[in-house]
């Protein structure tokens, strides 16, 4: 089943434009809209605190929300899965309350060469900040982690490997199944950024085995704002909290407190008990929608761009062949700088990103200045396709 | 004339492809880097400054069309110039690509004119300015790198994963 353009009002209301940035950040359908609405026009309390009905409901909607949520993403130990702001706030969660409590001079942190921004400089920071060394595994030409030199980068110093389950830039779908496994054969832990996986693939973290996984509800047809880290439960009761105040506490001394049980020991703070509503009736939409018919839907739009692209002169494509890619194409037009393709394909209302995706360490890696990405999602047509293509075109035409 | 035909003018695709100016220049007095780091784009602005006046002026670096020709522009405008009139000419070319100059006033921008259709394009003013932040720093002191977010009047474009 494919997603009705006419189930979210910002393209209906728009009924020419062609969105693809997705990868970005996704359109939202009425159904979470209505959600949020609903919930602050009829569930709204501080949670946790009211000895009133109406806190009670609050309280009830935000623990449905994750239960639903956990249920989408296959984990079944709900009070592993945190809400935080975003992917960036669970990855910065982990490495620096994980972090900075078993990272120590002389550990290695190994990366990829392939990671957004996001998983690049919490590492980067937390290694510069205790002495640990932070060891990038190479890219290879076609965009993939180069899995032989992971392989003998992961060692006995090893502390932790991250690395992403789906690359933002270039929608390569990397092995994580096997990268887990050679992490935790050498007794490292493994964090894994889900920002671009979550909203694509069918999912089950559980059965993936990753020991954080972090992704974030606004590329999955939720709110922006709310995002979720899901950890092993003995990883995370073993570890510090990230922040400290209401809500996270057991028990405040004067000089010592204790701390809540998951997940309130990692949400310190009024929670946003909205938009956690909001990314749970997205996970509903996508469910209906079946995941993988999500998957099979963006896969046919992302050959069909690819092929017809590479039919344009001077088209060049990066990153492994598109059955191995989620919706994402990262391409170039000869010298046409993608800043400039990309406003030449606004005036024809198609919104595509340009320029280094937040991944610096990989353009340079792929000796590239900056690319243009078109990221397709559920409510995205061949209409679009052809969109995209006569931009390219256009933008030939005006480059001569 | 479209937008895209107003900001894509043949002067500018031409400056594009064959930039002037464009060259290191080894015996300079003052050197300064351009970057905007929301896009990557980045410039070396090279300028000999003999006594008030700016006798030799280049750059080089990756950037879009708008970067490089309003930088190539820029060199041809400023050679020659006093540092007062270079930073009178930098007022102007400012009033110009954000549509704050009437037209009537275009005419006298000389080459520099192609640029008004920036102003079209909010978000492309970052890109028109740079070279000219860099000019302007490089006048103003010997020392000190140029980002447009440090630098820049206009707001940042969001980044986005």
């Amino acid at each position: 089943m494919t997603a009705k353009r006419a189930d979210f009002p910002l393209l209906a209301s728009s009924p020419g434009l062609h969105y693809l940035d997705s990868a970005a950040t996704s359109q939202k359908p009425r159904a979470v809209l209505d959600a949020m609405m609903h919930y602050y026009t009829h569930d709204n309390a501080n949670p946790h605190r009211g000895a009133y009905a109406l806190s009670a409901r609050a309280t009830d909607r935000y623990h449905q929300a994750r239960e639903t949520i956990a249920a989408f993403v296959g984990v079944r130990d709900s009070a592993c899965l945190i809400f935080t702001r975003g992917t960036t706030e669970s990855l910065n969660l982990v490495a620096t309350a994980w972090g900075r409590a078993n990272v120590g001079r002389d550990d290695e942190i190994v990366i990829t060469g392939l990671e957004h921004h996001a998983n690049f400089v919490p590492w980067q920071q937390l290694a510069n900040a205790v002495g640990a060394k932070l060891r990038i595994c190479d890219v290879t030409a076609d965009g993939r982690v180069d899995i032989d030199q992971f392989r003998t980068l992961v060692g006995p110093r090893t502390k932790v490997a991250a690395f992403n389950h789906v690359s933002n830039a270039l929608g390569t779908i990397n092995p994580v199944r096997e990268m887990i496994a050679i992490a935790h054969a050498a007794g490292a832990i493994v964090v894994c950024d889900g920002a671009q996986a979550a909203p694509h693939l069918p999912l089950d973290i559980d059965a993936l085995g990753a020991d954080f996984y972090a992704f974030s509800g606004h590329k999955m047809l939720g709110p922006m704002g709310c995002g979720v880290l899901v950890g092993k439960r003995a990883v995370l009761e073993a570890m510090p909290p990230y922040q400290t105040g209401g809500d996270m506490i057991e028990y405040v001394a004067d000089d010592r407190s204790t701390w809540n049980v998951l997940p309130h020991k990692f949400e310190a703070g009024t929670p946003n008990v909205a938009d956690a509503v909001g990314l749970a009736a997205a996970c509903d939409y996508l469910q209906q929608l079946g995941m993988a018919d999500v998957r099979a839907h963006e896969q046919t739009l992302t050959a069909l761009a690819t092929e017809r692209l590479l039919a344009i002169p001077e088209v060049a494509v990066y990153g492994p062949p598109p059955a191995e890619r989620s919706g994402v194409v990262s391409f170039t037009v000869g010298q046409i700088h993608p800043h400039d393709l990309a406003t030449i394909l606004d005036e024809l209302d198609v919104c595509i990103r340009a320029g280094h995706h937040c991944a610096q360490p990989l353009m340079r890696r792929l000796n590239l200045p900056a690319t243009a990405r078109a990221s397709f999602y559920v409510y995205n047509s061949e209409a679009d396709v052809d969109a995209l293509v006569a931009g390219v075109q256009r933008a030939r035409e005006v480059f001569g | 004339m479209s937008n895209t035909d107003a900001l894509y003018q043949e002067i500018i695709l031409e400056h594009n492809r064959k930039p002037r100016n464009f060259r290191e220049m080894p015996d300079a007095n003052r050197t300064i880097e351009g970057r905007n780091p929301l896009c990557g784009d980045s410039l070396t602005l090279w300028l000999k400054l003999t006594d008030d006046a700016i006798s030799d002026i280049s750059f080089k670096g990756q950037g879009c069309a708008i970067s490089k020709a309003s930088a190539s522009l820029m060199t041809a405008a400023v050679k020659g110039k006093t540092r007062a009139e270079a930073e009178e000419i930098f007022e102007r070319f400012h009033r110009l690509v954000t549509g704050k100059m009437p037209e009537a006033e275009h005419a006298a921008m000389g080459s520099l004119r192609a640029l008004g259709g920036v102003s079209k394009f909010p978000l492309r003013v970052k890109c028109a300015s740079l070279a000219w932040h860099a000019l302007h720093s490089a006048l103003d002191s010997a020392s000190a790198d140029v980002s447009t977010e440090r630098e820049g009047p206009e707001a940042p474009p969001g980044e986005g994963a």
